[in-house]
């Protein structure tokens, strides 16, 4: 096995012959913004429009959010502790650890979303304020509660504010394939539908 | 189209990709031709809906993609550092035999019998998953395109949509074989198969396998651009990842994420994002439930080094979007296959030949599958002059003598003498008027019979320029 030393000076060698190497090209964050996606109105507006675009439903309060879920067949489902209070309300059987030999049981995850990106219509879910990244995964239905104050316009916005998560994941809308004859399919691996729970 | 009207190119002359063409059913045709023009006529139209000039956004991403490759003797070790930093352990490869027995080696020494793997054309280039199993380490493909084929025995014909050369009844035959239910070709119930057989994989797996689609020198994070949940799996339920990427894979920092991703979505499948994006940057936090306990990552060369430093260098800016393939009319004839080799389209004709090093004559045949058009070039989101490459790679293949660049071109000795004899070629030009009086399918060459029998030419007028030149100059 090479070492990073010996990896490192081939790859200088091969950049010695090379005169002319290119600048760093100046650009401003503006630039890489779909205008036509962010107009229309405020952050959660824009977001709305660009979360249903994407597949995901949003909802506003928890009378909402029952009448979405009885879309689904939600008996069992698996919550962050710190929604379980909020969430007992609900004609649900919760509980607050994802068992792993009983995946399937969880037929709706309600996890705590550290944002959203207006632009793209995304979830942004960061590791460290996720109870399990199973519960925001494995279950059909998943439900992300997001504070309005946490979205973000653009994506240029929510790059440059990754923060030091060791794991983040945008989430647009559920999750889908085209492997079949380029037919789209929602709710492959993961959620097969998911809502975004605006709180204030 | 009527997939029963298709005829194929005459079999027994012309080059190796002829030959494949030749051998391809009218339904592989029918399904990889629509899928590519679906997929490119969505990419033009969402760019061109999404940005005023999406043009110069694509310059750019060239810019940033040269520039961090002209400058790799920086940016990696840097990358390697961030890596570091952030609790990842970082292991080099030179080839795919280095890499593949990092991976086998840090697979063994913890025991593990079973990976699940998320969708990594880095891992089809080391041929990984054959290498595993012969150490006993099962491989499960988890991305259902991949999955298919790997049920199947077969490899990917494209480098995102992988599958796109098999059709719904193909694949619910696979699934039946393979038992994973009875007939039945609907494309949701092939997909929800899936999830279920797949659900257990993923919960006992002892590692998840990756690629990366980026990884960022600055921040030293990995990203993975998904729609399935698949990845999301890998690296949730397993105690370890490892990463395969490839050194030509490194960005500056994480705002130029914002350029590639714009771009490579919107040209890959033509979505404007896509379902997950993820940024791994270590191993989990302390005190999760989830997620892998150790990140390795295995950077590959694998004659990437070689590229770099020759004037080819800018077909390392590829993001691996497929957009060159889709819409190619060679690569929408012919199907990925028909390339030889790990990746297909105009990509895989420049960057084939380039990776197998001294076996460049073995791949010499791949850059004249190209009419020059110019397409590629023109939908690349990284700006690379493919049609340019393709030519400098077909003049280095003549140079060469690569007996394969040769194949299926009529020699050219006879051209050559009367083109460079003056009274030869006016008298050839003269003659050749009598070909508007000939039926050009009595042509003893079968080659040219193939081609005119469903064409017509237009009227030769040879002589004419020279006539006009020679008056432009009198007047």
């Amino acid at each position: 096995m090479a070492t990073k030393e010996e990896f490192f000076a081939t790859i200088s060698q091969a950049l010695s012959a090379n005169s002319a190497r290119a600048p760093y090209p100046p650009y401003a964050d503006t630039d890489l913004v779909a205008k036509p996606r962010v107009a229309g109105g405020s952050a959660e507006a824009v977001f709305r429009k660009n979360f249903a675009a994407a597949g995901g439903v949003t909802v506003s309060d928890l009378g909402e959010l029952k009448a979405e879920l009885a879309r689904h067949d939600t008996k069992r489902g698996v919550c962050d502790p710190a929604l379980s209070a909020t969430l007992g309300g609900l004609d649900i059987e919760w509980t607050t650890t994802f068992d792993r030999q009983r995946p399937d049981d969880y037929a709706v995850g309600a996890t705590i979303a550290s944002g959203a990106i207006a632009e793209t219509g995304s979830l942004i879910l960061k590791d460290r304020a996720t109870c399990d990244r199973l519960a925001a995964l494995a279950p059909w239905v998943h439900v992300a509660v997001v504070r309005r104050a946490d979205i973000f316009l653009t994506l240029p916005e929510a790059l440059t504010r990754l923060g030091d998560d060791p794991y983040v994941v945008f989430a647009t809308g559920p999750s889908k394939t085209a492997d079949v004859e380029g037919i789209l399919i929602q709710g492959v691996h993961g959620p097969g539908a998911q809502i975004a729970w605006l709180v204030d | 189209m009527n997939t029963n009207e298709h005829e194929f190119a005459v079999p027994h002359f012309g080059q190796p990709i002829d030959r494949f063409v030749a051998t391809i059913s009218g339904e592989v045709y029918a399904a990889v031709h629509s899928a590519s023009a679906i997929k490119s006529d969505k990419r033009a139209q969402l760019l061109a809906a999404d940005y005023a000039d999406p043009l110069k956004l694509r310059a750019l991403a060239g810019q940033i993609k040269q520039h961090t490759l002209d400058h790799l003797d920086r940016y990696l070790p840097q990358a390697v550092a961030s890596l570091e930093r952030n609790g990842a352990r970082v292991h080099c490869a030179a080839d795919g035999e280095e890499a593949r027995r990092i991976i086998g080696d840090l697979l063994q020494q913890r025991g593990a019998k079973t990976v699940v793997k998320s969708k990594s054309m880095a891992t089809e280039e080391i041929h990984l998953n054959d290498y595993l199993a012969t150490r006993g380490i099962e491989s499960v493909e988890t991305d259902l395109g991949e999955f298919i084929l790997q049920i199947d025995g077969d490899t990917p014909s494209h480098i995102v949509t992988p599958v796109v050369h098999k059709n719904r009844r193909q694949i619910a035959q696979s699934f039946e074989r393979h038992g994973l239910g009875a007939y039945n070709d609907e494309p949701e119930t092939i997909t929800r198969r899936a999830r279920r057989f797949m659900r257990d994989r993923f919960l006992r797996a002892d590692a998840g396998l990756t690629g990366a689609n980026f990884l960022v020198a600055e921040s030293g994070r990995l990203v993975l651009v998904t729609n399935e949940g698949n990845s999301r799996f890998s690296l949730s339920a397993p105690r370890l990842h490892i990463a395969l990427v490839g050194i030509e894979k490194i960005v500056p920092a994480d705002r130029d994420l914002g350029v590639f991703l714009n771009l490579l979505v919107r040209s890959a499948t033509g979505q404007q994002f896509t379902a997950y994006t993820e940024f791994i940057s270590g191993p989990r936090a302390d005190g999760r439930p989830s997620g892998a306990e150790e990140l390795h990552v295995v950077l590959l060369d694998n004659g990437r080094t070689d590229i770099l430093g020759a004037e080819y260098r800018e077909i390392l800016r590829c993001i691996r979007c497929g957009a060159c393939m889709n819409i190619c009319p060679v690569y929408r004839q012919a199907s990925g296959h028909a390339y030889r080799a790990v990746y297909p389209g105009p990509v895989g004709a420049v960057l084939t030949p380039l990776l197998a090093g001294e076996h460049f004559a073995q791949f010499a045949d791949l850059p004249k599958a190209c009419s020059v058009c110019g397409a590629c070039g023109d939908a690349c989101p990284v700006n690379i002059a493919l049609p340019d490459l393709l030519l400098r790679l077909r003049d280095r293949a003549k140079r060469a003598h690569a007996a394969l660049s040769a194949r299926g071109t009529p020699p050219m000795g006879g051209f050559a003498a009367v083109a460079t004899h003056p009274p030869l070629w006016r008298a050839a030009l003269t003659a050749s008027r009598l070909a508007n009086r000939l039926p050009l399918d009595w042509l003893p060459v079968p080659p040219l019979r193939a081609w005119t029998r469903r064409r017509t030419l237009p009227e030769f007028r040879g002589g004419a320029f020279r006539q006009w030149f020679k008056q432009r100059g009198q007047q």
